[in-house]
């Protein structure tokens, strides 16, 4: 088996100056699609602002480590050049700056932590519509303010265009699938899957079993009142889906 | 005594030694300016009593023993200026140099289209006679203390004619060079507008300083717009960081006519503008838009004043600050709508971006409507760079420095986007990114 790409010990987390996590396990390896589930405040979103850095939300207690070092001193942006990708539930509109351009910005900033030379605006170009193609994304939106005026399908389509261009090593899809309708589903998850490979891990975060009707994980985990309550394979979901996550809540506030 | 009053008898005595200096001139500019000088002789240099003033105190001005400007110690080259010069544009330059115009530098191309453009001194002594009776009429001396003392102080500046259905898309750029002379020096620089019905024009009235030169700018803009005509006036104010600048514009607009004016505050430690807009005709249209961008220990203070005189009249503006290091900024917005004036139109607004927390931000709207059928609003705010934006931008890659230029310059973009020409953006833009930079720097310091 593989290296350990990421891996969590009995992690600790606060959300501003609530405790969410509360002894997080988990280890993510290169090729990996592992999916975590769970009810609304379990700590899925917490979870993935501990791998992406958020200020408001704090490691309290326990590890984080990546390739075996320390995640948790290295800024949002680090851990971007890292490799670590955040496709957020709420993308931010920001008006005002263009998103070819941000794109281009972030591209290049990844590149050179990498080591290779920054892409001029011509090669970047290229680059960018090849992936527009990938979430059937209209080369119109590109030129518009980031997430500006945009639909909440065209949103979601723009995170995994990012994620596309910027090739993470760990791409952390936080409720992609919500407010999405069934087409604008399948483009998204489309376009997650021609992105899945070897080398590239993903954690995708759901409320629903839906979504992995599309992206098919290899492990499943339900994450309830801050702890992973269970993990398994693929039919995890399913029985999820039957029986709700009523029997494993309780499982976990007994412990 | 205080300082204000010194100040006061000093312009005073200036005075004295200018007047005899003056030609023979018509009767009636005679009379405004005897009507200025003792409306300034009344008023002083106001102080922070007054509710207009009531942020922004001019002690620091009232201190400098100026002199009037007179020919720059080493003469402006042409060189001296290119930085300035914006060459997306083919457009004519009319450039003074403290205050007086310079042929040398100056250059009128074919394209534009009929516009006449004359030195008001150059006319004042070759031919008064034809100097336009709109001169020295569009502000009030009484309530304008400095704009009184320019009037008495009228001597150079630009006189921009456009006949009736003439005018071209290109603008005109007209450029006041402040350069030193032996010490520091008070310059009054002077626009006036004419277009005639149905004329256009689109004008660049640009301050700048060449050596470093130390003094006042006390500028004056009045601009008529005709029925059906259309003016797009461009304020850049551009000065050393030492520099003192107060300007005063005021525009009077006719029937159908539009207006608009894209105020940039980019230079100068302690800069008042007053823009006032009559909307005097029916049916006329005013955008009024403000970028001020200060750091260090700067003051931009803006006042502006929409007059809706007539009915079906619409007015829209938005002023943005940004503030760094401890620099203040200050923004009152009136809006009076006349008892007839209905059916107008108006909105206001004016987001305020604070740098850091050693800089402070003062706004105030006004609005004082009288008719009832109308649709006014207005909204200001004074806040931080958005954290959730922020943050996104991080988590794609970018540096903390590099996400902040960004969303700083994404807030100023807006002012920029609604100037007439992109490519007046795109230069302009550069200029904005410099500023916004030691906007920056004070707010880290």
């Amino acid at each position: 088996m593989a290296d350990a790409m990421l891996e969590l010990r009995g992690v600790h987390a606060t959300a501003g100056d609530a405790p969410i996590l509360r002894g997080v396990d988990l280890v993510v390896r290169p090729g990996e699609v592992h999916a975590v589930m769970g009810p609304n405040g379990s700590g899925k979103s917490t979870l993935a602002n501990v791998l992406a850095g958020r200020p408001s939300v704090r490691v309290t207690q326990g590890e984080v480590l990546w390739y075996g070092r320390d995640l948790t001193t290295l800024s949002p942006e680090e851990r971007a050049r890292e490799g670590i990708f955040l496709a957020f539930q709420y993308p931010v509109e920001i008006p005002g700056v263009a998103n070819l351009y941000f794109l281009k910005a972030a591209l290049n900033a990844v590149r050179k932590h990498r080591g290779e030379p920054e892409l001029d605006a011509m090669e970047f170009l290229s680059l960018a519509r090849e992936k527009m193609k990938l979430v059937q994304m209209d080369e119109k939106l590109m030129q518009r303010s980031v997430n500006e005026g945009f639909s909440g399908g065209e949103k979601k389509r723009n995170e995994i265009l990012q994620m596309a261009i910027l090739e993470p090593r760990l791409a952390v899809l936080d409720e992609t699938d919500s407010g999405l309708d069934i087409d604008a589903l399948r483009v998204v998850s489309g376009g997650v899957n021609a992105l899945r490979s070897p080398e590239r891990a993903m954690i995708v975060i759901t409320h629903y079993q839906r979504l992995l009707d599309y992206i098919v994980p290899d492990v499943v985990h339900v994450l309830a009142g801050g702890r992973i309550a269970r993990s398994g394979g693929k039919d995890l979901a399913l029985e999820l889906e039957a029986k709700g996550y009523g029997w494993l809540e309780q499982g976990a506030g007994a412990r | 005594m205080s300082a204000l009053d010194a100040a006061r008898d000093h312009f005073l005595a200036l005075h004295g030694a200018f007047t005899a200096t003056l030609p023979r001139e018509p009767a009636w500019l005679a009379r405004r300016r005897t009507q200025a000088l003792d409306a300034f002789r009344e008023q002083g240099l106001p102080h922070t009593r007054l509710e207009e003033w009531r942020y922004t105190n001019v002690t620091p001005l009232a201190k400098v023993p100026f002199a009037l400007a007179g020919p720059p110690a080493r003469p402006v080259a042409r060189e001296d200026l290119e930085h300035h010069a914006f060459p997306v544009f083919a457009c004519s330059v009319y450039v003074f140099v403290n205050g007086r115009f310079a042929p040398e530098l100056s250059a009128a191309t074919q394209l534009q289209c009929g516009t006449r453009v004359a030195s008001l001194a150059a006319l004042r002594r070759s031919d008064p006679q034809r100097l336009p009776a709109q001169l020295a009429r569009g502000v009030e001396p009484k309530r304008h203390p400095f704009a009184a003392l320019a009037t008495a102080f009228l001597d150079d500046g630009a006189l921009l004619h456009v006949p009736r259905g003439a005018g071209a898309e290109q603008p005109i750029h007209v450029v006041f060079v402040s350069a030193p002379g032996p010490g520091p020096a008070v310059v009054h620089p002077r626009v006036l507008v004419l277009a005639e019905p149905g004329s256009r024009l689109t004008l660049i009235q640009d301050h700048v300083s060449v050596g470093n030169a130390s003094g006042f700018t006390n500028a004056v803009t009045e601009v008529e717009v005709g029925a059906g005509a259309a003016v797009d006036l461009v304020l850049i104010q551009r000065e050393p960081d030492h520099r003192f600048h107060v300007s005063n514009l005021a525009v009077n607009q006719e029937r159908g006519s539009r207006f608009s004016a894209h105020s940039f505050c980019l230079g100068g430690s302690l800069l008042r503008n007053d823009a006032s807009v009559l909307l005097a005709g029916e049916g006329a249209e005013c955008r009024m838009s403000g970028l001020f961008v200060a750091g260090g220990r700067q003051v931009v203070d803006n006042h502006t004043l929409v007059d809706h005189a007539v009915p079906r009249c619409t007015s829209q503006e938005t002023y943005k600050g940004i503030l760094g290091g401890e620099a203040r900024g200050v923004f009152r917005g009136r809006i009076i709508v006349r008892p007839d004036a209905q059916k107008t139109s108006a909105r206001q607004s004016n987001p305020n971006l604070l740098l850091g927390t050693g800089a402070e931000m003062d706004t105030k709207p006004q609005l004082e409507i009288h008719a009832d059928d109308v649709k006014c609003s207005h909204g200001s705010s004074v806040g931080q760079l958005d954290p959730e934006a922020f943050f996104y931008l991080r988590s794609r890659g970018l540096s903390a420095s590099a996400a902040r230029e960004l969303l700083t310059r994404a807030f100023a973009e807006e002012i920029l986007r609604a100037l007439p020409a992109p490519a007046l953006a795109d230069a302009l833009g550069d200029v904005v990114q410099g500023r916004l930079s030691f906007a920056r720097e004070g707010a880290l310091a």
